[in-house]
């Protein structure tokens, strides 16, 4: 195998999040009742005319601009015929010759080292209806649902630039995350929102014969997909054997791809211009203006992050992986400018209970970080109160002062009260006072961990400290 | 006008890939009937076209589009009715696999 070079191709497929389908009004919300969001544009029925949803197209261009794609001024729509079940025209309305953008390319991280992966082209198409396959008593049949069909789907495809299934893994991770910057995608792949086919063949000067891998539905199948077809090929080579153009299909189970059809099926499409859409003109005025209302891209953010709140390169990578975050950090570092410190909490407890919500939805208005945090600041508020704050609103969504109150967690600056309690600790750890008085300097933080311990954290340390040392010296004078 | 024909094996694979089944008399009859259709259509060859751009629309028309907003859609039994085979709100159909 390590004579081979591997060579991989990714078509990445993404369902735009338009409000309504790309040719009718239908909704496109994922979930719903089975053929419930349908209408006679998208179930094919004779003598409708489609419509192009603006916003889709404009999805797409704002994608091309991302992946420094050249948008062509002019473009048009295809049929692709074939006949499939989910496929109610029995032709998907396509892109061919005239994609609306060709050529570009995105960076991934790859040991260390930046990479440039080509993008070969960027077009639009209607997605297909979902499939399920009966079993049991209707296992000779298999069941439409319609809802998917004629939701936009922008198709990206790559350069067989990639050469191993890790760069396959970055290159998706780093496009994702252009995708979701952009808004344009909810990029799931579990609900099938973002879907990658992967092209591959193994050479040793120049490719060799590829093969086309489907159904890898996650991240980790991705890879795992690709390095099981690697090691396929491999072993075919090294027999001497000859590698067939086919489409495969990734079994997560049985961690194997299956060949999907023989050859004398190979699928031909039959192209040709769609009559019923009239042509794409895209002139540099209309691209100009997608481009100036594009967001700040993730690349550009961390970097930014890096120079701007000099934040070291680990900060500022897990804090730009989601635009929300990213928004959300500058948010409040606006209101509490101590960057260093606002990303510690954003990265640690913050993430840690977000994760536990299960989505990036932040409840807390960054006006509350930014309190909670002056708090701290200011010592009347220990760290461990903090984080306990914070979750408790994260929770119930109450503000700093009120959780503060009612959980009485203010830091006791009172002296008084501080005073006694120390005296206590005193006369309760006669072991400890003894050491100390034998010089034993450690003794004292022993004393002042039981002063915290009975105040439930809520004593000022360095009065605690303070207080502590005050109190043995007017009791048994001075010592070490 | 130039003749063009069609052969019997053209036949069958344009019949499959529209999922058709043909009786050897279909096939017979389609080759034929295929083959004066290609014939007629050859006769626009005759037209010297050196001037003119592929054309695939008749209207001078481009980027005709609608705004990203809810429409119509019909209820899922209104969507089934003409279906032949149905389970539940799914449409129902042979199994086809791979």
């Amino acid at each position: 195998m390590d004579s081979y070079k591997v060579y991989i191709g990714l078509e990445v497929h993404v369902e735009l999040s338009t409000q309504s389908k790309f040719f009718c009004g239908c909704k496109t919300k994922f979930g719903a009742t089975p053929n419930t969001q349908v209408c006679p544009v998208c179930l094919g029925f004779p003598g409708v005319l489609p419509v192009i949803n603006k916003k889709a197209l404009e999805y797409t261009i704002a994608c091309a601009l991302a992946l420094n794609s050249k948008i062509n001024e002019n473009s048009r729509f295809a049929r692709k015929n074939y006949y499939y079940p989910d496929l109610p025209k029995n032709f998907q309305i396509s892109q061919y010759e005239e994609p609306i953008a060709t050529g570009g390319w995105i960076d991934i991280e790859i040991n260390g080292q930046t990479k440039k992966i080509g993008i070969e082209r960027v077009h639009l198409e209607e997605d297909a209806g979902k499939l399920i396959h009966g079993e049991g008593e209707d296992a000779e049949w298999s069941f439409v649902d319609c809802n998917r069909a004629g939701i936009p789907l922008m198709e990206i495809v790559s350069c067989p630039e990639i050469n191993s299934p890790d760069e396959a893994y970055e290159y998706l991770t780093i496009l994702r995350r252009i995708l979701r910057y952009l808004g344009v995608s909810d990029c799931n792949m579990e609900e099938g929102s973002l879907r990658c086919d992967a092209n591959i063949s193994l050479g040793k000067a120049e490719m060799g014969t590829k093969t086309e891998i489907k159904n890898m539905n996650s991240f980790k199948e991705l890879r795992e997909g690709l390095k099981v077809e690697i090691q396929r090929q491999a072993n075919l080579l090294k027999k001497g054997e000859k590698i067939i153009q086919e489409t495969r299909f990734w079994d997560a189970k049985k961690k194997k791809t299956f060949s999907m059809r023989g050859k004398e099926e190979a699928h031909d499409y039959r192209y040709f211009p769609e009559p019923d859409l009239l042509p794409l003109y895209i002139d540099d005025n209309w691209t100009e203006r997608i481009k100036a209302n594009l967001p700040e891209l993730p690349q550009h953010r961390f970097d930014r992050f890096i120079h701007e709140y000099k934040l070291p390169s680990y900060d500022a990578g897990v804090l730009t992986e989601s635009r929300e975050i990213a928004d959300y950090f500058e948010r409040c570092v606006r209101l509490f400018p101590k960057p260093k410190m606002v990303s510690n909490w954003i990265m640690g407890d913050f993430m840690r209970l977000i994760k536990q919500e299960g989505e990036v939805k932040i409840k807390i208005h960054p006006a509350e970080v930014a309190d909670l945090l002056k708090e701290v600041e200011k010592g009347t508020l220990s760290t461990t109160l903090a984080k306990e704050v914070m979750e408790i609103m994260f929770k119930s969504g109450k503000g700093v002062t009120q959780i503060m109150e009612e959980k009485q967690l203010q830091q006791i600056t009172d002296k008084k009260s501080l005073e006694k309690a120390a005296k206590q600790v005193i006369e309760e750890n006669q072991k400890a006072v003894g050491d100390w008085q034998k010089g034993k300097s450690q003794a004292i933080k022993f004393l002042v961990g039981q002063l915290m311990k009975k105040t439930k954290g809520r004593a000022n340390p360095q009065l605690a400290n303070e207080l502590i040392e005050k109190k043995l010296k007017e009791l048994f004078g001075a010592s070490s | 006008m130039e003749k063009r024909t069609i052969d019997l094996e053209q036949v069958r694979y344009i019949a499959h890939l529209a999922r058709l089944e043909l009786s050897l008399e279909e096939e017979e009859k389609f080759a034929r009937q295929l083959g004066r259709i290609l014939s007629y259509v050859e006769k626009l060859k005759e037209l010297d076209t050196t001037n003119v751009p592929p054309t695939s629309h008749v209207l001078p028309l481009k980027n005709v589009f609608r705004e990203d907003a809810l429409g119509f859609s019909l209820s899922s039994k209104e969507a089934l009715s003409n279906a032949p085979c149905r389970k539940d709100n799914w449409f129902k159909v042979p199994k086809i696999v791979g």
